[in-house]
């Protein structure tokens, strides 16, 4: 349908494993220049924000793969499993730099904030639920597991929503950057009750060109 | 770009031609580079003050991060945008107007506020966001331009207004506006006469840089960072409890008194500690203690004796 050109098949796994290392070059860049003092005068603070936003394009990349395929025809299905990895590997290194670096591991004044604050409630059952996720993202549990895994990952959706307001009640306004993530997740979300109809509508249309002839 | 001078300038100090001139196409050189660094520091000109008897006793915070990272939304909301986007804003000529429920009403131009008993103040800056600074800044008492107007019985408040010009504050045009404008602020009027409470010209032996709310701006050094308004160009004596900026955006997080109290939380976050900015660095950043009118208690405690501080946030 587009014309982006097919991968053989022999390089799919090689492509996989690039997108890994693609994928956490963000944190270690912005490790680096954090450690180097690259990041400004709060620099645990910007590098806490900057792995929650990856986290959050991450998530918008992974809930992108199958519009993109029923719609553009595009079958990135094989790179859905890296990219939900590595959203959750942002997620937890985005609490593991609040909870180490911002309150010093202070777990008073973490277990405080999931408590009281709800930005931070949200956040942390969103951490919660990647964990069921990230662990049964691998072919024996899609075996094991059968109907019951796709169920369990549909959970993506309640954790995209919960990561968007987690986003939207941290910041002081919704200014240009959150409104784009948060928008696009919004979209995500919309379009899987609208998946069906979509689907149907596609599907019979050259049909009904058949029939008018 | 970002400079001004201050108007008395002893013959001994001026330049001849010359040197003037060839400075002048360094400055051109010089401004056209640190426009392309995007690092915006105002080529500030010096100031002398008094020393002042306020004075924290903490190391400063350093002038980079003192002039780099700042919270002015009418440049942009990331804390380095300021100082990147306020190149073009020009704090020369400017007058601020002071108004309202006042004996004499009069427009203060610049020069006249530069011969200000200036004293040099060291005050700490607690930003509601959980960051603190200490900073030298320079200033008059706020009350010393109250007293020139002569507030009538009946004020009882005083009302801030930052100016507003989008075609040099990049923030306050396009889409998503962070926040309405001009950006407005208020104190009770003992408040504003109170005497640390100032209003600064200059922070480092020099002129405001733009990012910093040049060319006046309020310093109120036991309140909130937002409460401490830039770029001032109106300041009313009221008689209601004038609307802030904050307030109206959201009045459950943002109160008018807005004094620093490690003791009332943020709705979304603990105001108990804060990050002193330039400490530490990225894996020894210590958070300190807030203390309870960020460590003015002694000075303005009495302002608020028999209010309840929960309610009044």
């Amino acid at each position: 349908m587009v014309g982006i050109p097919t991968l053989p098949r022999r390089y799919h796994s090689a492509s996989i494993w690039a997108l890994y290392g693609i994928g956490l070059c963000p944190a270690l860049w912005y490790f680096y220049l954090a450690a180097t003092g690259g990041l400004g005068f709060n620099p645990v603070k910007e590098f806490e924000h900057l792995l929650g936003i990856w986290a959050l394009r991450f998530i918008i990349a992974t809930l992108a793969i199958t519009p993109l395929r029923d719609l553009l025809g595009i079958n990135w299905v094989r790179y859905r499993r890296a990219l939900g990895l590595l959203a959750f590997y942002y997620v937890l290194m985005h609490f593991t730099v609040y909870a180490l670096l911002d309150l010093r591991l202070d777990l008073g004044a973490v277990g405080g904030d999931i408590a009281k604050r709800p930005y931070i409630t949200i956040g942390f059952a969103c951490l919660l639920l990647l964990i069921p996720l990230a662990v049964t993202s691998n072919n024996w549990s899609i075996r094991k597991l059968q109907q019951g895994w796709n169920r369990l990952h549909k959970l993506i959706y309640l954790i995209a929503a919960g990561g968007a307001f987690h986003y939207v009640l941290a910041v002081k306004s919704v200014t240009f950057v959150p409104f784009i993530h948060v928008a696009l997740i919004a979209l995500l979300i919309a379009y899987r009750p609208l998946r069906r109809p979509i689907l149907n509508w596609k599907r019979g249309k050259p049909k009904m060109a058949q029939a008018t002839r | 770009m970002a400079a001004y001078r201050p108007l008395h300038i002893p013959t001994s100090e001026i330049t001849p031609r010359e040197i003037y001139m060839s400075r002048r196409s360094f400055l051109g050189t010089a401004a056209a580079g640190l426009m392309l660094a995007g690092s915006g520091s105002a080529l500030a000109a010096p100031l002398t003050a008094s020393p002042s008897a306020f004075k924290v006793d903490e190391p400063l915070t350093p002038k980079e991060a003192v002039t780099t990272y700042n919270n002015f939304y009418e440049f942009g909301v990331n804390k380095e945008d300021p100082s990147q986007n306020a190149g073009a804003f020009k704090p020369t000529p400017w007058s601020v107007k002071v108004e309202g429920m006042v004996g004499k009403p009069k427009e203060f131009g610049l020069d006249e506020l530069m011969k200000m008993q200036l004293e040099e103040r060291t005050y700490r800056l607690r930003c509601v966001e959980g960051w603190s600074m200490v900073i030298p800044w320079i200033g008059f008492p706020l009350s010393a331009l109250l007293d020139q107007v002569e507030p009538l019985g009946s004020a009882k408040y005083v009302a801030f207004e930052t100016v507003v010009r989008p075609e040099e504050m990049p923030g306050q045009s396009g889409f998503f506006q962070p926040l309405p404008w001009p950006y407005i602020e208020g104190l009770r009027l003992d408040e504003a006469r109170h005497p640390l409470t100032i209003l600064a010209v200059g922070l480092y032996g020099e002129t405001l840089p733009n990012q910093n709310g040049a060319p006046i701006r309020l310093v109120v050094p036991w309140k909130y960072g937002f409460k401490s308004i830039k770029s001032i160009v109106k300041i009313s004596l009221v008689e209601k409890q004038p609307e802030t900026t904050w307030k109206n955006a959201n009045a459950r997080e943002y109160g008018f008194y807005s004094n620093v109290n490690p003791a009332v939380d943020h709705p979304r976050w603990s105001q108990a500690t804060e990050q002193r900015i330039g400490e530490g660095g990225f894996f020894g950043a210590a958070r300190r203690p807030t203390l309870p009118f960020n460590g003015y208690a002694d000075e303005v405690a009495s302002l608020y004796s028999g209010m309840d501080l929960k309610a009044n946030y």
